[in-house]
């Protein structure tokens, strides 16, 4: 499928990443050249295969949901670079 | 005597013996840190006052380094990126807080391409790290800090991760012995995550029982990391073998196609000459979906990388713009994500993000998670015939800097021979098999899920019959 200079610039806002022109022009080479590169998967037949999202066989891990306190947690939120106050980072308004 | 030549065997017994203490070894080490590491490049960040927690432990003052993805205490953690630049965090790796509790000391932070994306340790957004054999040359990647240091004996060993090959091809370029395990069999808690189902602890070391030892220490199930394998530990150090009788390798017609570069090819067909004097069987195998490896690698761990690097918005940790610079919360985001990654980290973000999003979802990353499954069964079928798998590592010797970085799918093709145990999650190592053009070419070991004990105790027999990883590169 054809990359689109459109598309590149559409994919980047969804991924909060900004791009001059020039940035866009050249992404838009590249990931045109990635997106050929990776649909000779289209190629295999994978019909009634199932999908693989875990290897190594470890399923449904439970434990008991209990409260375990950070010991650090004042110095953990002291590693923003944002004002802290009431031991909360304070940042801009979402809308 | 130069202590940095030894590994971790003779350094260990050095120190059993008394012939040299804790504060000798690393005094040596920081002074051959500081006059060579200027020309290699592979630190990021030099402890200072180091010393063993445990100097009685396993590795009671034993002086590494860990790839700066590891989170340690009171040392920077950037995954070489911009964006994590001047963060430091408040809790340990459970790898490396192992490794402490063993009595390891600290060196420092190793350099890597940014968040583990590349083949090269180019994408890096503060250094670039030399090939110890060739300074022209990349060290390999992406963790080519860990392996150049190694090889350069700025540490008795480093930590390393492998998503698609970052510990065995740099291992391979720079002439080192690199362990990936089993998927999920060495905690990833606390290691700053690429593609969470892909992504392998291992280490770097100077030799095969290093790495026997040093997975004895690492290896283990995690209450922090629910993908930690149950499979008991074992003495891996304990099951070294000198021969090969009885065991079968096979070989895979599939890893000597077109592109893997002659010199490379004939130090491989000698190697797995080697392995059959030492009375292993080699039969042809065949793992017919290889050549699908890379893309469907690409597809699969560009989608979890574009989720993994949402949470890098400049809010929690490293540098951010100012409340008063933006208008809101999302322009803010923009700001910080735009300014803090580098173009190899935006390439797979954004790939991640299209082959994830509406529309294209079931073309690409379903299709991807289907065809792994195919590969996983290549490895499966061949298991019940064969012991271990005899391969290349990478399909040429280190390239030069510079020669691959501006057009990204041949730097991903550098996987080509790596990818397949990746998606996998079974165990593979590269060990020193000989040289190309005065240049290192390691050979890959993969072995079944788990059977680690399996494949170190064969990539043992190897170099007790060789010394390929014995020679040092005059630097």
């Amino acid at each position: 499928m054809e990359i689109t200079k459109d598309l590149v610039k559409k994919i980047a806002k969804l991924a909060r990443i900004r791009l001059d022109d020039a940035e866009a022009d050249k992404f838009t080479t590249q990931m045109g050249a990635i997106v050929g590169f990776v649909e000779q998967l289209n190629s295999v037949d994978t019909s009634g295969v199932a999908e693989t999202n875990q290897v190594n066989g470890m399923e449904n891990v439970l434990r008991e949901d209990e409260v375990k306190v950070f010991p650090k947690m004042q110095e953990l939120i002291a590693g923003s670079r944002h004002p802290i106050e009431k031991g909360q980072i304070k940042i801009k308004k979402s809308i | 005597m130069d202590l940095t030549s030894l590994n971790l065997v003779e350094t260990k017994k050095l120190l059993a013996d008394k012939k040299a203490s804790e504060s000798e070894i690393v005094a040596d080490y920081m002074q051959r840190i500081a006059d060579l590491d200027p020309k290699i490049d592979s630190f990021l960040f030099v402890a200072q006052d180091t010393k063993s927690e445990n100097p009685s432990g396993e590795l009671g003052g034993i002086p590494i380094a860990h790839k700066d993805v590891f989170d340690t205490i009171g040392m920077p953690t950037t995954a070489a990126s911009k964006i994590l630049e001047g963060y430091t965090p408040e809790f340990d790796a459970t790898s490396v807080a192992k490794l402490k509790e063993a009595g390891a000391v600290s060196l420092g932070k190793l350099n890597t391409d940014e968040f583990t994306m590349g083949a090269s340790t180019e994408t890096s957004a503060f250094k670039q790290t030399k090939n110890p054999w060739d300074l022209k040359r990349v060290p390999g990647g992406s963790s080519g800090g860990s392996a150049a240091a190694v090889a350069a004996d700025l540490c008795v060993f480093a930590t390393a991760t492998d998503t698609g090959g970052s510990i065995r091809q740099p291992s391979s370029f720079c002439g080192v012995t690199g362990l990936k395990p089993t998927y999920g069999r060495i905690s990833r808690y606390g290691v700053i995550s690429m593609a969470s189902s892909l992504d392998t602890i291992g280490v770097i070391t100077k030799s095969v029982e290093d790495a026997a030892i040093a997975l004895e220490v690492l290896a283990g199930q995690d209450s922090h990391d629910a993908t930690t394998g149950k499979a008991k530990v074992e003495q891996y150090s304990k099951n070294l073998k000198t021969d090969l009788k009885g065991l079968k390798i096979g070989v895979a017609k599939e890893y000597f196609v077109e592109g893997l570069d002659a010199g490379v090819e004939k130090v491989i067909r000698a190697a797995i000459d080697e392995l059959k004097k030492l009375g292993a069987e080699i039969t042809e195998i065949s793992l017919p979906h290889t050549e699908f490896a890379v893309p469907t690698y690409y597809v699969v761990a560009s989608s979890e990388i574009s989720a993994n690097m949402a949470r890098f918005d400049g809010v929690r940790y490293g540098p951010t713009v100012k409340n008063e610079e933006v208008e809101n919360l999302v322009e803010m985001y923009f700001e910080n994500r735009t300014r803090g990654f580098g173009d190899e980290v935006k390439r797979r973000i954004m790939l991640g993000t299209f082959a994830l999003s509406a529309g294209y979802a079931d073309k690409f990353y379903k299709k991807a998670l289907q065809v792994r499954t195919l590969i996983k069964k290549d490895f499966d079928e061949a298991f019940k015939d064969i012991d271990l798998i005899a391969a290349p590592v990478a399909p040429t010797t280190a390239f030069k800097l510079g020669e691959k970085i501006n057009d990204p799918v041949q730097m991903y093709l550098a996987d080509i021979f790596t990818a397949p145990a990746s998606l996998a999650g079974v165990p593979a190592i590269s060990v020193p098999a000989g040289f190309s053009e005065k240049l290192p070419v390691g050979l890959q070991l993969i072995a079944p899920q788990f059977a680690e004990a399996r494949l170190l105790g064969s990539a043992h027999a190897f170099q007790s019959a060789t010394d390929y990883h014995l020679k040092k590169p005059q630097i």
